[in-house]
């Protein structure tokens, strides 16, 4: 039996507009279990980001429960969430969101910074991060010296870096062109192959493909949830590099 | 998050931009600067009205004679003789808590072999170096029968040594020289030490003493019925005694021997010369801490650059300010960060203010001849000062990234 490492029941959202109430999410409940690759879809407006944000610990619902990993979250306040954040959720950004100016190794050291560990072990953590998203001969890079691809590896050796037990990856390859999204998403697929769990949000059919199950959000409810036989990603990438 | 790291990552975010970060310290460097300058200015002032009462020596009173009123003329002070030889002795005498020393003052021409000089020559008694606090460098001072006797001795000035006996000699040479005062042959037997100027910016080293007598029957006379008269009165308070119950005292002696009828004005003047010079420190201390105010003004002007800095950057790094609470740091690590950044601005800031402003203090003791005295309370107090503006300043806008929410951050473009 596998462990759950996401439980929501009800959750609600809503944001005031002026007069207007927009319900971002009306009762939701999920249950995502540890090793799963889940892709979240939906057009913009059907309340996937903000979902994102609740089970990303970034917001508060304003109903329902949630627990993240056995923790119940919703009533924790702004600093003890942070510290969830911190040990438990490792975040990938379609933008990459890197410190510019800043070494490969200190933007993977991060979330390290804010933790009680020693620099020693934080710098080794980070360079063996680095080096399992295969990077380790760019420790010393900048941001502006990588390719996307290799910045989204930095970013993924971040998340990595606290040893959390949910990777959330928001549009991860939204801002990469395809050959570099297969890479991305190899990456993933092998991380959730060694037992990690990850939290796809795309709104492409492609890259939600590579999930093993896909659930689909239109105006604020979950409208599908479907397990997805996963293509594979890394087969894709063997594939176009024999094609050249 | 620990203290290095954040300084680090702080020292980080100011290297990333160095012309912004120099020109927003350049307002505390000036602050800061200016500040020392002034209180350097300031307190070389005040060190020289020091040095002058230290010179005058402690609790000075100099009784003047005069002011006279003849058939309704009233004359200033010192135009009329009134004080003698024995009001002198008798204020002595009379008030336990004083030293008092009758003063004849002349000038002459003195010669010692083939040089010649024109000094002060002053008949004095013994008393006279107590109240002034003046030490002989060599020799010794006058004695009671020389006193009385008018004997033919006399105690030299360093300068009048020097134009006598030129540049190089030493005091014990100086000792039993003989030179001729306005033709009269004297033996030297003792040098004074050096004095300096006074508060007048008089060389108070180009002077040459005689016993009072010495002074009145053999150099400059005295005038027909007025034998026994000098020239001013110099008087000297105990130490914690009160300066202005004695100066009543003196004045009603004084009275009293002169005979001035209850309503009649004072024949004589009475000037509290270190109270005199007090009010004159008092005022340059009030000047130079104006100064120093005026200067903290720019200080403030640069606080405020650093805050205006300060919000625009926390403006451009919304999204890391996101990223960094999206991983764990909490608001108080963010406030942290930027609260650090200020201060260390102002801190660098202030160092190289104090630097140029030791440098600038330098240039005024030395290109404007003004006297300037750094005390190092001022430094520490200007880089505190300046290291507050930086926690006040930057207090706003770390706060303001510190309150951010991560989602929103993190979306902002």
């Amino acid at each position: 039996m596998q462990a759950t490492i996401i439980r929501a029941s009800g959750i609600g959202k809503r944001y005031e507009m002026g007069d207007t109430v927009v319900h971002a999410l009306r009762d939701v409940s999920l249950e995502i279990g540890a090793g799963e690759m889940v892709a979240v879809m939906g057009p913009s407006g059907s309340g996937k980001s903000t979902f994102m944000n609740v089970i990303g610990c970034l917001d508060r619902p304003d109903s329902g429960h949630y627990e993240l990993a056995g923790e119940t979250v919703e009533s924790l306040s702004s600093d003890a969430l942070a510290e969830i954040r911190n040990r438990r959720i490792g975040f990938v950004f379609q933008q990459f969101n890197l410190l510019p100016r800043t070494t490969a190794l200190e933007n993977a050291e991060l979330p390290l910074l804010y933790t009680t560990m020693p620099r020693q072990e934080r710098h080794q953590r980070a360079q063996r991060r680095l080096e399992q998203v295969g990077l380790g001969d760019r420790l010393d890079h900048h941001p502006r010296q990588l390719s996307g691809g290799q910045q989204q590896r930095v970013a993924i050796a971040r998340a990595l870096v606290n040893d959390p037990v949910l990777i959330l990856a928001d549009e991860p390859t939204g801002a990469l062109d395809s050959r570099t999204s297969l890479e991305v998403m190899a990456l993933l697929q092998q991380l959730n192959r060694e037992g990690m769990t990850v939290v796809l949000v795309t709104h492409e059919q492609d890259i939600a493909a590579f999930a093993s199950r896909i659930v689909t959000f239109r105006d604020g409810r979950i409208v599908s949830d479907v397990p997805h036989e996963a293509h594979d990603a890394a087969a894709q990438l063997q594939a176009a590099r024999q094609a050249e | 998050m620990s203290w290095l790291s954040t300084l680090k990552v702080a020292l980080n975010a100011l290297r990333v931009n160095k012309l912004r970060s120099m020109l927003t310290m350049l307002g505390i460097i000036i602050g800061v600067a200016a500040v020392i300058t002034m209180i350097a200015v300031g307190g070389g002032a005040q060190a020289r009205v020091e040095e002058q009462i230290k010179s005058l020596g402690a609790n000075v009173m100099i009784v003047l004679p005069g002011s006279t009123t003849s058939s309704g003329i009233r004359l200033g002070a010192g135009a009329a003789q009134t004080l003698t030889e024995d009001d002198a002795r008798a204020i002595g005498t009379e008030l336990d808590e004083v030293i008092s020393a009758p003063l004849l003052r002349g000038s002459g021409q003195l010669v010692a072999g083939n040089m010649n000089w024109s000094t002060q020559i002053y008949g004095a008694t013994p008393e006279y170096f107590d109240v002034r606090e003046w030490k002989l460098l060599a020799g010794r001072s006058f004695e009671p029968n020389e006193l009385s006797g008018a004997a033919k001795v006399a105690i030299i000035g360093q300068t009048t040594a020097r134009q006598l006996f030129g540049e190089d000699i030493t005091p014990e040479e100086v000792l039993d020289q003989s030179i001729r005062v306005r033709r009269v042959p004297m033996r030297i037997i003792g040098v004074l030490d050096r004095k300096g100027q006074s508060s007048q910016g008089q060389d108070q080293d180009d002077v040459l003493f005689v016993p009072l007598a010495t002074a009145r029957n053999r150099l400059f006379g005295a005038p027909q019925g007025r034998l026994r008269r000098v020239s001013t009165i110099m008087i000297k308070v105990a130490d914690g005694a009160d300066m202005k119950q004695a100066e009543e005292r003196i004045r009603e002696l004084l009275r009293q021997r002169h005979r001035r009828q209850a309503g009649a004005d004072d024949d004589f003047t009475i000037r509290n010369l270190t109270e005199m010079l007090q009010a004159r420190e008092a005022s340059s201390r009030v000047l130079s801490m104006l100064l120093a105010a005026v200067a903290s003004v720019s200080l403030l002007v640069g606080g405020i650059g650093i805050m205006n800095i300060m919000l625009v950057s926390v403006t451009e790094r919304t999204r890391e300010i996101g990223l960094r609470m999206a991983v764990g740091a909490r608001g108080r690590d963010i406030l942290m960060q930027f609260l650090i950044e200020a201060v260390t601005l102002s801190l660098i800031g202030g160092l190289i203010g104090v630097a140029l402003g030791l440098l600038g203090s330098y240039a005024i003791g030395n290109f404007a001849g003004w006297p300037t005295e750094m005390q190092p309370a001022a430094i520490v107090l200007a880089v505190g000062f300046a290291a507050t503006v930086g926690v006040f300043f930057g207090f706003y806008p770390a706060r303001k990234a510190s309150r951010l929410l991560p989602i929103d951050a993190l979306r902002y473009e």
